[in-house]
């Protein structure tokens, strides 16, 4: 009797422990393969930057190798004759994009030191979010609204007066000279400020806060005025991150492509004039791909894609670089 | 007196300058949105939501472009979702300090910010260019890589919000790891999560440029997502670049649609976020 209870009782005892154990083996299985399929969907990440790389590069060999380094400098862009030359898209694109820093960075800087500085508390929240939504528009909305409304403006009212205006003056009345035709390059350069606007000011808005108030009160304790505190202790005290968010900016800027399409009027040639249609990489895409015939021409446009993936990888991640190097600093 | 008076005046300048520039700001909001209501809501009728859309000349809708855009947006998230809440959570979770989270962190923000339209040729490359024809599934692919980095970014944030105490009072009660992250970690960043989610669907449902040449077009009625499919934002861009009245008044009807639909995405976003952090 007694063994007998001994037995079963440790019997199940046995039987128990086997379970613990073969529960207690699942679970770490279950650990070990949850945590591997988590460390492959980090992989595939990364996977999608080599894929895009790769498959632009593959997709530009035809043409790389037929116009070798030439493609950057020509500016031939001849469907007929399939010659093709990069250098009318790149030039669009660069001078779009620097036309929209000239504006924003300005105007996203003062607005930053408006809602840090100024603004009465209450109104911070609902200025910071209107000026947020700005971004939330999509770039189709900007090009319907830039083709329909603001280009025609542009055209009757603003383009004619600066033509007048810098009619006399030697390099300027080169840079504006007529007709004005409402789209063009300086359109999309003023589409691509109000667009990029919202990056900058919110970057620089969110470092402006970041200024521990120790120093701006010792300035004021000075007797330093708003703008001599904000020009001589929180802008350079913010220096990198306002650049990090510039260029986050500016790689918005290099690659948008809707907005721009609409109203930059699709000219492949470099006029002197920014009031003259142009075209950009990313509108010389968005406008022919669909009707590129032939290999070497769809291969001459996902050569420019190329182009433009490279110059923005370089830009944002100066971007990325400089933001990190910030929060490791206000990390230490 | 005179040093003064003139950085007195400076300074004034300068707030000038401030108050105008936020103004300046402001404004355009206000204009776009302004003229989007106005040409926008003279065209909203019943006949959108249920006619196709029309040849040009006679009358119809945007119905099988509303209902593309819907079956692309559905498949997009519901491909990019997991896959970025996933490779969030090893870089919140599992490898927060290793080398592949800092270079993945590093690359998925690139990606972030890298031109729709380049992805819009990769995706052409790898499926267009192989299968021969255009896709409804191309146009869902192209989608989903554009969610993906978004919510990878917002899954990291929110899991390392989550406090440590947390997820040790779960290990003290002997929760295995994976466990503890999906009882516990994402539990406690659930609402965060779902803004990621939202704000990738408010991103994609205005992105044109990746499904130019990866959906095309479809002037039918077409739940095939082997063929082309039409999609709002395309239609919105062909119709307003094209010379007919009744088109373009199509188009600033789309483009409201849109516009409200995103607004309205991440403003709902916004209040979970908010909600968040007040609790």
């Amino acid at each position: 009797m007694v063994d007998v209870a001994l037995e079963s009782g440790s019997a199940i005892a046995v039987g128990a422990q086997a379970d613990r154990a073969k529960a207690l083996q699942r679970l770490r299985i279950g650990d070990i393969v949850f945590r591997n399929i988590t460390r492959a969907a980090a992989i595939i990440v990364l996977l999608i930057l080599g894929g895009i790389i790769l498959s632009l590069i593959q997709g530009a060999a035809p043409a790389l190798h037929k116009f070798g380094f030439g493609f950057l400098t020509s500016q031939a862009w001849n469907p007929v004759t399939e010659k093709f030359g990069a250098l009318a898209p790149i030039y669009g694109t660069l001078v779009t994009s620097l036309i929209a820093m000239l504006i924003a960075v300005p105007v996203g800087l003062f607005i930053a030191m408006f809602l840090t500085e100024l603004c009465p508390m209450w109104l911070r929240r609902p200025i910071g979010i209107a000026i947020e939504l700005l971004a939330g528009i999509p770039s189709i909305i900007y090009g319907i609204w830039g083709l329909f409304v603001f280009a025609p403006f542009l055209q009757q009212h603003v383009q004619p007066a600066i033509i007048a205006v810098f009619g006399d003056i030697p390099i300027l009345s080169d840079l504006f000279a007529g007709p004005p035709y409402g789209i063009g390059v300086f359109t999309a350069g003023l589409i691509l400020a109000i667009m990029v606007l919202p990056f900058i000011t919110s970057i620089s808005r969110d470092v402006f806060e970041a200024v521990p108030p120790v120093l701006k009160e010792a300035a004021y304790g000075l007797g330093c005025t708003t703008w001599e505190v904000s020009r001589h202790v929180v802008l350079p005290f913010t220096r990198v991150g306002v650049i990090g968010g510039v260029m986050l900016g500016l790689g918005r800027a290099l690659g948008e492509t809707m907005a721009v399409t609409f109203v930059i009027g699709n000219a492949h040639r470099i006029s002197p004039s920014l009031l003259a249609p142009g075209t950009t990489i990313s509108a010389t895409i968005a406008n022919e791909f669909t009707e590129a015939v032939g290999d070497l021409y769809t291969s001459s446009l996902i050569a420019l894609g190329l182009i433009l993936f490279v110059i923005t990888f370089i830009v944002l991640a100066a971007a990325r670089l400089m933001l990190m190097r910030l929060n490791a600093r206000v990390g230490r | 007196m005179a040093i003064y008076d003139s950085r007195r005046r400076r300074n004034r300048v300068a707030k000038v300058m401030a108050v105008g520039a936020t103004v300046f700001g402001l404004a355009w909001l206000v204009l776009i949105l302004a003229v989007l209501l106005w040409e926008g809501f003279s065209g909203l009728s019943l006949a959108v939501f249920t006619q196709m859309t029309p040849p040009p000349g006679s009358a119809g809708g945007l119905l099988n472009p509303i209902v593309g855009s819907l079956i692309m947006t559905v498949i997009a998230v519901a491909i990019g979702t997991p896959l970025g809440i996933l490779a969030g959570t090893y870089m919140a979770e599992y490898g927060r300090y290793d080398k592949l989270t800092i270079v993945v962190r590093f690359i998925n923000d690139i990606l972030l910010s890298a031109p729709s339209i380049v992805i819009g040729l990769f995706i052409y490359e790898v499926m267009v260019a192989q299968m021969g024809h255009f896709s409804g599934w191309a146009g869902a692919m192209a989608l989903a890589v554009i969610v993906v980095p978004v919510v990878v970014r917002t899954t990291e944030d929110m899991l390392i919000l989550v406090p440590d105490t947390l997820r040790e009072a779960a290990a003290s009660i002997g929760l295995p790891r994976s466990l503890m992250i999906r009882r516990v970690a994402y539990r406690a960043a659930r609402a965060g999560m779902v803004t990621g989610v939202l704000l990738a669907v408010a991103r994609i449902s205005g992105e044109t440029a990746p499904l130019l040449f990866t959906a095309l077009n479809n002037q039918f009625w077409s739940l095939n997502l082997n063929a082309p499919v039409a999609s709002l934002p395309v239609v919105i861009f062909q119709f307003a670049l094209s010379p007919y009245s009744d088109w373009q008044k199509l188009a600033w009807t789309g483009a409201l649609i849109i516009t409200l639909a995103v607004l309205a995405l991440s403003i709902i976003a916004r209040t979970l976020a908010a909600q968040r952090k007040s609790s």
